[in-house]
């Protein structure tokens, strides 16, 4: 159920980029390299539980499936702050900048 | 256990590489303008950008991983910051991170190498669809 959020998560934010690029000016790349470096190494994880449990892998006990829900739920949050940080911090457009300016 | 570490220790020398050709790349671009020579823009992506990529799926990846280890009691805040050296499972931490973490290491680079070969060979055609409108002309 991880695997599968942050893939949904991964493709999502591909889709996001595309739909800016090549501008970028929302740097949603960070996400795209996130979730997919996430979601190969869970990949992996998945096929050594695969060759572990067989079949039984794809019929998990419903409580196991929430908590994994609410795991990948947890794992695309913590990646949205990472990417907002970040975003904020490279304040590509200025506004973080020009807020802080006003201040003064 | 302690899978996710293998892909940190990769992006730890990737980093170094990156850093390492991003200043031999800068080196070589205040060479070619020191000597005055016409620099031919070819919109290639330089090779420590590309690398760029590779890093940015090591560290994020393998922090997100970190997260999951934490929800799951694998790794703990305090020293020595693994459950399995704690409860005395050392050699199954190891047994794990030489195939599942070197499995995930190799498979983030091979798919990285993937995408670097398709974006080559782009820039490739990009580069000779010019000259091909120039001969048609």
């Amino acid at each position: 159920m991880t695997l599968l959020i942050t893939v949904f998560a991964a493709v999502i934010s591909t889709v996001i980029w595309y739909k800016g690029a090549p501008e970028n000016e929302m740097k949603t790349g960070i996400l795209c390299w996130m979730f997919w470096g996430a979601s190969i190494m869970w990949f992996v994880d998945a096929i050594f539980e695969y060759k572990e449990l067989g079949a039984e892998y794809f019929t998990p006990a419903p409580l196991d499936m929430l908590n994994d829900a609410f795991l990948g739920l947890s794992v695309v949050a913590l990646g949205l702050i990472v990417w907002l940080v970040y975003l904020l911090i490279k304040d590509p457009k200025g506004a973080v900048r020009k807020a802080l300016a006003k201040k003064k | 256990m302690a899978c996710f570490t293998v892909p940190v220790a990769e992006a730890i020398v990737t980093t170094i590489v990156a850093k390492a050709v991003k200043s031999k790349e800068e080196k070589q671009h205040i060479n070619l303008n020191g000597a005055n020579t016409e620099i031919k823009e070819s919109g290639k992506t330089p090779f420590s950008k590309k690398l760029g990529w590779l890093n940015k799926m090591l560290w994020l990846g393998s922090f997100l991983l970190a997260f999951e280890h934490l929800w799951h009691g694998e790794v703990i805040p305090t020293f020595p910051f693994l459950t399995a050296v704690k409860t005395g499972e050392v050699s199954e931490m190891l047994g794990e991170m030489a195939t599942a973490g070197v499995m995930m290491a190799m498979l983030v680079t091979l798919v990285w190498a993937g995408i670097v070969a398709v974006v080559t060979v782009m820039e490739k055609k990009a580069d000779k669809e010019p000259e091909i409108a120039e001969e048609n002309a």
